[in-house]
């Protein structure tokens, strides 16, 4: 195995060199596990004025078996705090005097949630400037956090409070782990959300497609899909067919070789799934490959592929799979971080990210999506660890994983927990949404 | 007294090929140089179960088999079933028929399944020519067995002075013949002698081969056939570019002086893989969403004696098909597509000019009138062994799934005759319809 920089600092002689020079000295993640509760200590809620999400977020928090807690003094695992109701930048002292003190017991892996409403539907100069504040304030938090806590912006759009639970639930969960500093956006619903009976299978009798599921992040994705009640169809390339076929009789699914780009992707992924386990209610498109050249160097070779791959093909299989997906489904796309920050070397690879994250926010607005009420969302991982980046030179790799708020890299369970979120019917009212999963890393922040 | 009803069991019903999966072919020595056929077959099945999503599923029976074995792999089927992701309850047993072997599994597995004793099953063959076993030399063998029948370390230490430095031999397997001592290759020259085959004949049924096979990689109709296994995704023989004249600068590797046209061009190589056929009532696939591909009509083995000169050793195939084509009242020419295994390109060859021939057909088939030609464009059109190589016992399944697919795609009705020859001077033949 590599030599990793977070695993010498994690004890020993590693840890006390760290320590006396102030290096940083990343924290052992608190990550999903089904056996245990939702967040491991009471939650603070807490809110401006009438707040009024809180007597909503209370209620769904009892219904958790999570503890609520309404003194800021106590130590506790999260804190919720409901800015909705702001009307000026003078009400943000409520998140400081709620939050301030908290921080100083939070107990690692912590959670600081803030709720707000879309600067946009603002009803003056005042509001629109205060809301815009929370993303400011909530973004210093999550450099501030120690231990592997997260902070995170949740803008609720006016009427559609109820749709906050899915993402509250995921939000406080060791599921988020990775996920910091980010503004997810709850509309109202594009179809009734429908609570599961047992929140630890969340997905259970749905039928999933990963594609790129042979290893690595599109691997971890099929795991988690299944671990939460999915059947999943594993789809990779030919070349793949051997350790796709052993992730997909692990996970008691089944294996589909074809190549995304092929002119009937989609037909056959829709035949496979349709026939064997009698439709498709999920669909990660996962598949991607990078290419790189400085773009000075760049031939045309390279940048096709890389864009076919990555993103044509999407929207070549989207026009047979939507048509297809069973009424409430789910498309999430995996994006990147270089699709946002752009990467040196990564033009073609940017280009076809960033446009997977157009084509995430058009398509949930599409007609036919919405009639289906599908929603579409992406996530952009950043530096996540995998036997891609073990293969990166060795400064190059601990920078790259040390660059974030959370001073590591993330896992590909990391991303694979966020899209299975986005694949609760229970959250149909986070729709077009790209979600960073970079523990706050310091490019295109 | 009211007649009791008949028992389900006692009307055949009809065998359906559901599928297949195939690990890449590589050649002796090559990347799977060091895979048992136990880790071979295994993950033939493994591919299989995950492309139709059987993990955890308990089968009515998987019946395999390979050529070269060790004396370990007594079981292997039912070792290579515990070691995939099938349910360990599914039942196994190993069968051998020489290069017949995957095509004689299947017929078993479709037989027991239109008589009702099993739902569901899986047929294959694998084999290995790189993981050979060693025996030693017959004279050290037994004294060693002596050896180890001495009671006590001093009769023991005895009984190991028996040996003699001239006993030390090791013996691999080797594909001639016991009773003529004749290599395959030998035999099959004598055969293309008989029959004029050319050598130009035969590169082009090679080049042929290795075009059809590249061309259904190409377009994607292998991948729900093959499943990738170390480091291999495509047939290691296949040659893309093969043409005349790269084929035409062989030397002959069999026969001699005008007649030796036999190269390693046109024949097929040592190679290693498995392979393995899906295979149900028509009930059990519906009740899993698999989709008929084929239907397993009926099939025919015979054997010829070549020992005495009667007969060429791989000629046996066309003395099974005339025999099945009239139990099934159908001509040579009532097929969509013919799967003749190229053991040798000068096989296929021979085969074809033998049913053309009226003399061969009247006086060794003992038929009024010669079978006729064939339609040379329905003829291993995906290619066939000369192109993927030719794991002994796996070349069955490679057939069966791959026709089952082809006819599939054809239509309802479509036909397909298989035709597979075999060490001992066996042949063994089937009919698929398409479903």
């Amino acid at each position: 195995m590599a030599f990793s920089y977070s695993s010498f600092v994690s004890g020993g002689l590693g840890k006390q060199l760290a320590s006396s020079l102030g290096l940083p000295q990343p924290s052992r993640l608190r990550r999903h596990d089904p056996k245990k509760s939702l967040i491991p200590g009471a939650v603070l809620v807490a809110g401006h004025d009438e707040a009024p999400l809180v007597p909503q977020v209370r209620t769904w928090l009892e219904a958790a078996r999570v503890a609520v807690a309404t003194v800021p003094s106590t130590s506790v695992a999260g804190v919720v705090v409901d800015l909705t109701g702001i009307e000026s930048p003078e009400d943000l002292e409520t998140l400081r005097a709620t939050v301030a003190p908290a921080l100083k017991t939070l107990q690692g892996s912590g959670r600081i949630i803030v709720l707000g409403r879309p600067p946009e539907s603002a009803t003056s100069v005042e509001q629109a400037a205060a809301r815009r504040a929370v993303e400011g304030i909530v973004r210093s938090i999550g450099k501030e956090m120690r231990a592997g806590g997260t902070a995170n912006t949740v803008l609720v759009e006016e009427g559609a409070d109820t749709g906050l639970e899915a993402t509250l639930r995921f939000l406080l969960s060791g599921r988020s782990a990775y996920v910091d500093a980010q503004v997810i956006r709850v509309a109202a619903p594009v179809a009734d959300p429908v609570v599961p009976a047992d929140w630890a299978t969340p997905l259970a009798d749905k039928v999933a497609v990963v594609t790129g599921a042979a290893r690595g992040i599109g691997a971890a994705i099929a795991e988690v899909l299944a671990r939460d009640g999915a059947t999943v169809v594993c789809v990779d390339i030919p070349a793949a067919g051997g350790p796709l076929a052993d992730v997909a009789n692990r996970l008691g699914g089944s294996a589909l070789q074809l190549d995304v780009t092929a002119e009937d992707a989609g037909e056959r992924i829709v035949e496979h799934a349709v026939s064997r386990h009698g439709g498709i209610d999920i669909v990660v498109h996962n598949a991607g490959i990078t290419r790189d050249k400085l773009l000075a160097n760049m031939d045309a070779e390279r940048w096709h592929s890389v864009v076919d791959v990555n993103l044509l093909s999407i929207l070549r299989m989207n026009t047979a799979l939507v048509p297809a997906l069973n009424q409430g489904g789910h498309i999430v796309n995996v994006a990147s971080i270089a699709g946002i920050a752009g990467n040196r070397g990564q033009t073609n690879y940017a280009a076809s990210k960033a446009g997977v994250i157009g084509m995430t926010t058009a398509l949930a607005q599409d007609a036919e999506v919405l009639a289906k009420g599908i929603t579409v969302n992406a996530v952009a991982p950043g530096f996540i660890v995998t036997e891609m980046t073990a293969k990166v030179p060795f400064a190059t790799r601990e920078v790259g994983a040390l660059m974030n708020s959370l001073s590591q890299g993330g896992l590909p369970i990391d991303v694979a927990e966020t899209i299975g979120w986005f694949c609760w019917d229970a959250n149909r009212a986070v729709t077009g949404n790209t979600v960073r999963v970079c523990g706050q890393m310091l490019l295109g922040a | 007294m009211p007649t009791p009803a008949p028992t389900t069991s006692s009307t055949p019903r009809r065998a359906a090929v559901l599928g297949g999966n195939r690990i890449p072919f590589a050649r002796q020595f090559g990347p799977y140089a060091e895979a048992s056929n136990q880790d071979m077959l295994t993950a033939a099945i493994d591919g299989l179960v995950a492309r139709y999503g059987l993990a955890g599923e308990r089968l009515g029976e998987v019946v395999a088999g390979a050529v070269i074995k060790h004396s370990r792999d007594f079981n292997l089927a039912r070792e290579s079933v515990l070691g995939s992701a099938l349910a360990p309850t599914t039942p196994a047993y190993d069968v051998q028929q020489a290069c017949g072997t995957g095509l004689q599994a299947a017929i078993l597995l479709a037989n027991k399944i239109a008589l009702g004793q099993v739902d569901s099953g899986l047929a294959g063959g694998v084999d290995t020519s790189s993981d050979a076993p060693i025996t030693v030399s017959e004279k050290l063998r037994i004294k060693l067995l002596k050896v180890n029948r001495a009671k006590g370390a001093k009769n023991q230490l005895l009984a190991l002075t028996g040996i003699r430095p001239t006993d030390f031999g090791i013996e691999t397997p080797s594909n001639g013949e016991p009773r003529t001592g004749l290599s395959m290759g030998e035999h099959m020259a004598q055969t293309a002698k008989r029959w004029g085959i050319t050598r130009e004949a035969q590169d082009e049924l090679a080049m042929t081969s290795h075009h059809n096979l590249a061309a259904a990689y190409d377009r994607g109709f292998q991948d729900d056939l093959v499943t990738s296994f170390r480091g291999l995704s495509r047939d290691q023989n296949l040659r893309p570019d093969s043409s005349m004249e790269k084929l035409a600068t062989l030397k002959p590797a069999f026969g001699k002086g005008e007649n030796a046209t036999m190269t390693a061009g046109n024949s097929t190589p040592l190679t290693d893989g498995a392979s393995v056929v899906l295979m149900g009532s028509e009930e059990w696939a519906a009740e899993h969403g698999l989709t008929v591909q084929a239907w397993f009509v009926d099939a025919e083995t015979a054997a010829v004696d070549y020992v005495h000169g009667a007969e060429g050793l791989l000629m046996a195939p066309t003395y099974a098909v005339p025999r099945l084509l009239a139990r099934q009242g159908l001509t040579l020419q009532d097929f969509d597509y013919y799967e003749i295994h190229e053991a040798f390109a000068a096989t296929v060859l021979s085969t074809l000019k033998a049913w053309e021939d009226e003399d061969f057909c009247r006086d060794r088939l003992g038929l009024e009138a010669p079978l006729g030609s064939i339609d040379r464009s329905k003829l291993n059109v995906n290619g066939s062994s000369l192109a993927a190589g030719h794991p002994f016992a796996a070349t069955g399944g490679r057939i069966v799934a791959a026709l089952a697919k082809m006819l599939h795609e054809k239509g309802p009705g479509s036909r397909g005759l298989i035709s597979i020859c075999a060490a001992g001077g066996q042949g063994v033949v089937a009919i698929l319809e398409g479903a």
